[in-house]
């Protein structure tokens, strides 16, 4: 017999063998991998949309807002003053000493990747790789205003490849889960904050809602979450900004939206603890259950009466709680002294 | 028609692939077909097999302040051929090197019969940086100290092999071997068409197994690791490299801990055991309670699992007294006392400063020897003589007489070499040879090894730190 280990996953045999076990620092590198990818991809679309609007004189409040998003605005303006084109993209696109920065997301998703090779699969770690490096040769002068678009549709595109190798290569073993897990919060967390900042810029002061507006103010903020095409599909007779919101936040079947990233964090961590028996999910599941209700078991008008502000603050933090309980029960190093043995046998 | 080779001149040194070319028809196939390869053609080989190491990240990483800089070990695509009666050779010496190495690491941690007996003086051993107190009197499993170990092979003018060094800590390389051969079958598959290259792909397995041997007896189905120093370590793409190809987790000093005399790993399931650690740490780093209470990257009471045989560590602790530069002149004594044979390798000719008779010779030809610092590595801290000024070898005698135990000497020895792609040209370059051998129960010899070029005109020196690259090695069938 083999001694000692019997752990509450063994349910899930292969053969004779037992199921791979996950160390608990790939689980983490793993979830941050999948969040750095998603930041760059969303980042990359946001400056891509504020880029063509900004330059069609249609949403004024453009450049700033990309800064409120990320929350940076103390550390840009010390830094470059001035909100405008050349320094936005210049910040967000090749700045190495802005954490925030797309180029230092990239170093960040590749540190992870480089502690995941023994993991990932070779295209996986090498497409990461080239992209990191192609990106890492860039300078000023590639984020000017007139290659930013260019730019930032080959940032879309080697995210979406990266995504691309992941669907056709990874093993669907716990890891998938985490690596899943990092992303969606990554991605509702995202919207949510798109939501927040653009829906109250766009909209002048209170005496405005519900009175003529400009609609491609909005058509921007759904570009910006590719959910225009959805959005007319399933509204093709009017726009307005709480329909906007609603859909951005809970519609169930646009990939971007809180309420999709919700389910499907709510997937993954289900099959963390029943398929594949880590107790360790439950905290987080019971964190997931109390945004989930929230989502739920409100209109987007009502969500709106009560403050969409507080409310999106509110979701943020669950993210934020969501992150921490998963850290906590999966790679959090137990305080010295503290036995953590849970699956001797 | 004009060869690429026609005008090749291998000087007076043996050439690995000319010399042999005139007794081997398979040889002689593959010097012909690369002697009629178009040598723009070849340039264009080449730099697509630089790009592809530098994507797949077959690299070693220079970290600096807030960036990492990968390098890649330059890869020159003219293969190193060896025939099979060159490797039988070949592999038998390794094997029986192996074997005496193990005899010898067991005989000094407990009877210290060949010390008693003087064939090696005790003061070399146990005064020896390398030699392990913690060590004696302890059993390791199956008696195996180098469980992997690579020996470095040179070739001198008449073509006979001879060894240079054993490396019985933690050698590397091993993975741009099979990575060369992957390499080679995607851009030079011409070259190798219809010839039986003995394939090099089996060693992951071989490693996992002699890792599962050695694990506690009790165990079925033991859990291996590979234990590494992390991504900021130079070789880290090798460690990859193996725990892929074992199929096992590569697990740093903070992913292991120990609890109830038991070396456990953290997983998203909590603790789970770990009976058998691929170590790629040196014994210094390897657990703060016993060696370096400064380190970072081991595992604190994890000797302490080792010794009550609750784990096995691949290599074990203290084998460095085996493959210091001082003992390597005792090498073929070791041989023959412990296996009765003589050394199937000779030895480069090795003057030991210890033994007066020794330091004599060196003191009277200093400008014709090259001595070695005993305890280093990477080609630091010697002096060439045939290449020294008169005020360097007159400050370096001072330095000697200071401690002559610290030195051995040897003569200017010569590299082999082999054509190698200089430009468009294809020019003799200097090589050496690390064939990589496995012992758990037994000994398995991966077919051929490491080939190592100096890449600049005359350079004898290999290593990738000062201008060397490699060559992919084949074994013919």
């Amino acid at each position: 017999m083999n001694p000692a280990y019997t752990s509450t996953g063994t349910d899930l045999v292969e053969g004779q063998r037992r199921i791979p076990l996950l160390l608990s620092r790939y689980a983490e590198a793993l979830f941050w991998l999948a969040r750095y990818m998603e930041r760059v991809e969303n980042l990359a679309r946001i400056l891509d949309v504020t880029d063509t609007f900004v330059r069609h004189g249609v949403d004024q409040s453009g450049w700033r807002s990309v800064i409120q998003i990320n929350a940076d605005e103390a550390r840009f303006t010390e830094k470059y003053g001035t909100a405008n084109a050349e320094n936005v993209a210049e910040f967000y696109l090749v700045d190495r000493e802005n954490p925030t920065s797309i180029l230092s997301s990239l170093f960040a998703a590749r540190e992870n990747a480089r502690t995941l090779r023994p993991l990932i699969s070779t295209e996986m770690w090498s497409q990461i790789n080239v992209f990191y490096n192609r990106v890492r040769g860039l300078t000023a002068a590639d984020a000017a205003p007139s290659r930013v678009s260019g730019l930032c549709a080959y940032l879309k595109e080697q995210c979406q490849a990266h995504a691309g190798i992941t669907d056709g290569t990874f093993y669907r073993d716990q890891s998938f889960a985490f690596y899943s897990i990092g992303k969606f919060i990554e991605r509702g967390d995202q919207t949510s904050r798109l939501v927040d900042i653009k829906y109250h810029t766009l909209l002048p002061s209170a005496e405005d809602v519900g009175s003529a507006i400009d609609i491609s103010q909005w058509h921007a903020l759904l570009r910006a979450a590719s959910g225009y095409q959805a959005y007319r599909r399933i509204n093709p007779s009017y726009m307005t900004p709480a329909s906007v919101a609603g859909f951005l936040l809970m519609n169930h079947s646009f990939p971007r939206s809180v309420t999709l990233c919700v389910r499907q964090i709510e997937i993954y961590l289900s099959q963390l603890s029943s398929g594949y028996g880590l107790r360790g999910a439950y905290a987080a599941q019971e964190r997931l259950d109390e945004l989930r209700a929230a989502l739920m078991d409100q209109t987007i008008d009502q969500i709106l009466a009560r403050g969409l502000h507080e409310f999106l603050d509110w979701v943020q933090v669950q993210f934020i709680g969501l992150q921490n309980a998963m850290a906590q029960s999966f790679w959090r190093k137990p305080e010295m002294g503290q036995g953590q043995s849970q699956s001797q046998g | 028609m004009h060869g690429l080779l026609d005008g090749y001149d291998k000087g007076r040194f043996f050439c690995e692939l000319m010399d042999c070319a005139a007794h081997d028809p398979a040889v002689a196939l593959i010097a012909s077909r690369l002697s009629q390869m178009d040598p723009a053609e070849l340039c264009r080989r080449a730099e697509i097999a630089e790009i592809e190491l530098f994507n797949q990240g077959i690299t070693f990483t220079v970290y600096s302040d807030k960036d990492a800089i990968d390098r890649i070990l330059p890869f020159d695509l003219i293969p190193r051929v060896l025939t099979s009666r060159e490797w039988d050779v070949l592999e038998r010496g390794v094997r029986q090197r192996v074997a005496a190495l193990n005899a010898f690491i067991w005989d000094v941690y407990h009877d210290q019969k060949i010390l008693k007996d003087g064939v090696v003086p005790a003061a070399l051993v146990l005064g020896n940086a390398n030699f392990r107190p913690e060590m004696v009197g302890l059993d390791v499993p199956l008696g195996t100290y180098v469980h992997v170990c690579g020996v470095d092979i040179i070739r001198d003018e008449r073509g006979e092999f001879l060894v240079l060094e054993d490396n019985a800590r933690t050698p590397s390389g091993v993975s741009y071997v099979i990575e060369n051969r992957n390499m080679m079958r995607r851009i030079f598959p011409d070259l190798m068409d219809g010839i039986a290259v003995r394939p090099v792909g089996s060693y992951g397995m071989m490693l996992q197994a002699a890792l599962a041997e050695i694990a506690p007896a009790h165990v079925i189905d033991p859990q291996v690791v590979l234990l590494s120093p992390g991504i900021y370590n130079s070789a880290y793409f090798e460690h990859i490299f193996l725990a892929r190809e074992m199929g096992v987790p590569l697990v740093e000093g903070n992913d292991l801990v120990v609890e109830d005399g038991q070396v456990w790993m953290r997983t998203t399931a909590g603790l789970a055991p770990v009976h058998s650690i691929y170590r790629r740490l040196n014994d210094d780093f390897l657990d703060p309670a016993v060696f370096r209470p400064d380190s970072t990257l081991g595992v604190r009471g994890l000797i302490d699992v080792w010794r009550k045989g609750r784990v096995a560590i691949a290599n074990a602790v203290g084998t460095g007294v085996a493959d210091d530069k001082a003992i390597y002149a005792y090498m073929p004594r070791i041989i023959r006392y412990y296996l009765g044979e003589d050394a199937v390798l000779a030895n480069v000719e090795t003057h030991i400063c210890a033994e007066p008779e020794g330091l004599q010779y060196t003191l009277d030809n200093l400008e014709k020897l090259v001595v070695k610092p005993v305890g280093e590595s990477g080609g630091y801290g010697l002096i060439i003589g045939p290449h020294a000024t008169r005020d360097e070898i007159a400050a370096f005698r001072v330095q000697l007489l200071d401690n002559p135990g610290n030195y051995i000497s040897q003569p200017m020895i010569s590299l082999s070499v082999s054509p190698t792609l200089a430009g468009e040209h294809l020019l003799p370059r200097h090589v050496d040879l690390r064939p990589f051998a496995i012992t758990g129960r037994k000994t398995w010899v991966l077919p051929g090894g490491l080939t190592r070029v100096a890449l600049r005109e005359g350079s004898l020196v290999v290593n990738s730190s000062q201008g060397g690259g490699s060559k992919d090695t084949w074994v013919l069938e």
